[in-house]
């Protein structure tokens, strides 16, 4: 009886977990499928001009009927500085708003403090955008024309990326059971040393996540940059330089092009797509590293 | 709230799973209808698009029974006044479905030559290599390209030739036209963007020689740009601008070489920065498209026409 | 003891910046939420919640988007949820954590988080409208957007079953608890919270979302009568109103106030949801 019983339970087992792996498996196919399509769009491209093209000329100019130019590292930096501002202005505010939550305040507060994040990541981003031009970038005008700029950007990314980064951030902190602190407190440890000796270590898996996903959707955001950042092909000198980002560029630019322009704008989000999981694969490394040492 | 934080964990109370279960079977139920309806309806849509061929090609006429399914596709500035075409075809034909989509000129194009679509929508006139592919585009209304400042500017007028100094960078201060001392802040369309393309072969410019200090997409982008910086200047469909005029939006449109920007002088050709809005078929249409294409082009459509900013054309 | 002064200064200096961020944030937030309340509120009444868009969305309302927008929704949860806490499960709980198949999958989830939404929308339309025939239609856009979110879902409910020490796993399989049995009543309820923000993260994404729309479940506003018709949701509506129609300013931001205050109510209900059964749990043990 007790034989049947804890096979049946291993049963159940090995049927869920085929379920799961099922699920795992059509996941991870899905993404492959994704790059395979844009890898099988962006084709001509890769062929015709060439990657090597794409670094080495100076301008973008593919509808060119003579001379065709596909360079495109000024919009891959212009892509970078803003993901990048964003993603460190975005952390900090993210993480300590998250701990006060979770530490410092009542209960009714933090409440709060997550129903405002969730509203704010379910604001699409063309409000976002539209609120940036309304608003921001005549502030920015103000200051420095033209307005809008790669400051611009920054701002209304950052806006963006704070939902993600902290909602991600607090749902592992308040996955520490509270056993955990519990102990803390009747061992006479000061808040300060629980929040970054113990709770911040122990959730650092979900908030390294967070930033991640957050910088994931920052690097693949269109329509808000689309209409803050200026969108002039040109390497930034300072903060208030338009620029323009290689979605920015797919988005202005994919409902006009037409075969090799379309492979082009193609290969360039494939590009795009390399890059930035390079970058996540070297953060990757540099984590392993760390946690040998 | 490290209090809130209680630990559930060694509960072994299965309500929660069996919540947990009602959810997952919604979602599967969601799966399967999703699935089940794609598989049942296939057929019939299909057989829908065949009914498009076996109407009768009589042309126009309301009385007829005309039923099935038309989609359009195309430029983003012809699709909400095709939505508004369809939807009275759809209120006079009761069995007609018009679905209209939108996602650029060039997609209205393709899908037109590919046969995605069953018409395509342009805001700008068929290249003639598109014209050799068979395509035949069938002039719905006329819109007009103006050059916009914000409403701060003191500028009432300006000549061709000071356009063409100021966006080529010949001018760069407001206080060489007899504005303030301040730089001008050019806001130029993108690459591809009809109203760029007709503002260029208008200027006689190219894209290359302009100096712009912002790229804009939409008309409404290069407006809500305009009138949040008192140092720049545009252009925009004249529709747009105008009505976003009207309604208090600080912009101002300016009259080029003396010519007043008014629909009315768009529809009698004085202004002359203008583009075509198509309805672009794969040779001639025939059946229900052939009837809505009529429909779209008679002059019970001029009221709709005007209501979204363009100038019916009178043949 | 040496620790207690320098311990006493963390807490003051996380203190400080904390609260400081926590005022920057709820300030933009509610400077930009409060704005979009602000011009949209005023515009929505019963009639503008119930009818159809007319001349292009400046008049009438915008009761049939609200029904579309619910069955894209509808279609892309039932389909992301699911898969993706189910891949979540498996990666965190199932595999080994170094193996090849884990780093892949999480690579390539990686990789298609960054993926921008506009190609998100032609991979759409090749592969759901074209290829597999659904033409322009909700189904399309739903099964869109559920790829859009599925890294969503499973990366913030894998760092949340992650954050379950594995004590808790080791105790389990002491006891000789089945895997099933462990995950329904143990790392389940302990990962909770990562599930449901992941969903909601997924929902709020999904309800945002405008460029992987247009080209999949499309820009037609009459009444949906199957999933296999195309209909423009709520932020597609919003995007048109703001970017292409002269004169929609004031309709967006209604639409806008609208779909906030929708997600709103969803996200409180979840949340009260989550809390209530937690604590149902948490008073079975107690």
């Amino acid at each position: 009886m007790k034989q049947s019983r804890s096979n049946s339970w291993l049963n159940g087992d090995r049927w869920l977990e085929r379920l799961l792996r099922l699920a795992a498996a059509m996941s991870g196919c899905l993404t492959l499928l994704i790059v395979a399509f844009v890898f099988w769009q962006a084709l001509p491209a890769l062929r015709d001009p060439g990657v090597a093209r794409f670094v080495s000329d100076s301008v973008w100019r593919p509808t060119d009927e003579t001379a065709p130019q596909f360079g495109m590292t000024p919009m891959l930096v212009g892509s970078g500085l803003v993901t990048l501002g964003a993603v460190l202005l975005a952390t900090p505010l993210a993480l300590f708003s998250v701990i006060v939550a979770e530490f410092y305040s009542s209960r009714t507060l933090a409440w709060l403090l997550r129903r405002v994040l969730e509203l704010l990541n379910g604001v699409p981003s063309v409000v976002f955008g539209f609120w940036g031009l309304v608003v921001l970038v005549p502030l920015i005008n103000a200051w420095h024309p033209p307005g809008q700029s790669l400051l611009a950007g920054i701002l209304v990314l950052t806006l963006m990326l704070i939902p993600t980064v902290a909602l991600a951030t607090d749902a592992s902190l308040r996955a520490v059971p509270n056993e955990l602190y519990r102990s803390a407190a009747a061992l006479g440890i000061g808040r300060g040393a629980v929040v970054w000796k113990l709770a911040v270590p122990l959730a650092r898996r979900g908030m390294v996540a967070g930033v991640l996903l957050g910088a994931a959707r920052a690097v693949g955001e269109t329509m808000a940059i689309v209409i803050v950042c200026g969108n002039i092909v040109q390497m930034p000198d300072s903060l208030f330089d338009p620029v323009r980002t290689i979605t920015a560029n797919i988005a202005l630019e994919m409902g006009y092009a037409t075969s090799g322009h379309r492979a082009a704008l193609f290969a360039t989000g494939l590009l795009l797509m390399l890059t930035s999981s390079l970058f996540v694969a070297g953060a990757g490394l540099l984590r392993r590293r760390r946690g040998r040492r | 709230m490290i209090e809130s934080l209680s630990n559930p964990l060694l509960s072994a109370n299965a309500q929660g799973w069996s919540l947990c279960r009602g959810g997952c079977a919604v979602m599967c139920a969601v799966l399967a209808v999703t699935f089940l309806s794609g598989c049942g309806a296939e057929p019939d849509s299909q057989a829908v698009v065949r009914d498009n061929g076996d109407i009768e090609p009589a042309r126009g006429s309301g009385n007829l029974k005309l039923s099935g399914k038309l989609v359009l596709t195309g430029s983003s500035t012809v699709a909400p006044l095709a939505v508004e075409i369809a939807k009275r075809f759809e209120t006079e034909h009761p069995d007609v479905r018009v679905d209209v989509q939108t996602g650029g000129s060039s997609r209205g194009i393709a899908d037109a030559l590919s046969g995605v679509a069953d018409l395509g929508l342009a805001s700008r006139a068929l290249k003639k290599d598109e014209v050799e592919q068979g395509l035949v585009g069938h002039q719905l209304a006329i819109d007009g390209v103006s050059v916009i400042v914000n409403a701060d500017n003191p500028l009432s007028s300006l000549t061709s030739g000071q356009v063409v100094q100021l966006f080529t960078g010949a001018i760069t201060n407001w206080s060489e036209l007899g504005g303030e001392d301040a730089d001008v802040v050019i806001v130029n369309k993108a690459e591809g963007r009809a109203t760029l393309e007709v503002f260029l072969n208008h200027f006689g410019l190219k894209n290359e020689q302009i100096t712009a200090d912002v790229v804009v997409g939409d008309n409404q982008h290069g407006i809500k740009t305009v009138a949040g910086n008192r140092l720049a200047i545009g252009y925009v469909s004249i529709g747009a601008a105008q009505s976003e005029a009207d309604l208090g939006t600080p912009i101002r449109v300016l009259p080029v070489d003396g010519i007043e920007l008014t629909t009315e002088n768009v529809a009698s050709g004085a202004f002359k920065i203008t583009r075509p809005l198509l309805i672009v078929s794969k040779g001639e249409p025939t059946g229900l498209a052939a009837a809505f294409l009529d429909y779209a082009k008679s002059p019970q459509m001029h009221d709709l026409i005007r209501a979204q900013g363009f100038e019916a054309v009178t043949q | 003891m040496r620790s207690q002064p320098r311990s006493a200064a963390a807490d003051a200096l996380t203190r400080t910046a904390g609260w400081a961020a926590v005022f920057v944030v709820l300030a933009v937030s509610g400077w930009l939420v409060g704005s979009v309340l602000g011009h949209g509120l005023q515009e929505v009444s019963w009639s503008f919640l119930t009818s159809e868009p007319l001349d292009a969305g400046r008049n009438g309302g915008i009761g049939t988007v609200l029904v579309s927008t619910a069955l894209v929704l509808s279609v892309c949860l039932g389909i992301a949820v699911p898969l993706g806490v189910g891949a979540a499960v498996w990666l965190s709980e199932f595999a080994r954590p170094s193996s090849r198949p884990v780093a892949l999958i999480r690579r390539s989830l990686d990789l298609l988080a960054s993926v921008p939404s506009i190609v998100f929308g032609l991979f759409g339309m090749v592969v759901f409208c074209q290829e597999l025939r659904l033409g322009f239609s909700i189904a399309a856009g739903g099964l869109t957007l559920a790829c859009m979110i599925l890294p969503l879902v499973v990366q913030t409910t894998f760092a949340g079953l992650r954050s379950v020490p594995d004590e808790l796993r080791l105790g389990a399989a002491a006891l000789a608890i089945s895997r099933s049995t462990a995950l329904r009543h143990l790392l389940l309820p302990a990962a909770l919270h990562g599930v449901v923000v992941g969903v909601m993260l997924g929902l709020g994404r999904a309800a945002a979302e405008t460029a992987a729309l247009i080209f999949t479940s499309g820009y037609v506003t009459r009444m949906p009568e199957s999933l296999l018709d195309s209909g423009r949701t709520v932020s597609v509506h919003i995007y048109d109103l703001a970017m292409n129609v002269p004169g929609g300013e004031a309709r967006a931001y209604a639409s806008a106030a609208v779909l906030l205050c929708l997600l709103l109510i969803v996200n409180v209900a979840a949340a009260v949801l989550a809390d209530r059964w937690l604590r149902h749990q948490t008073a079975r043990v107690s």
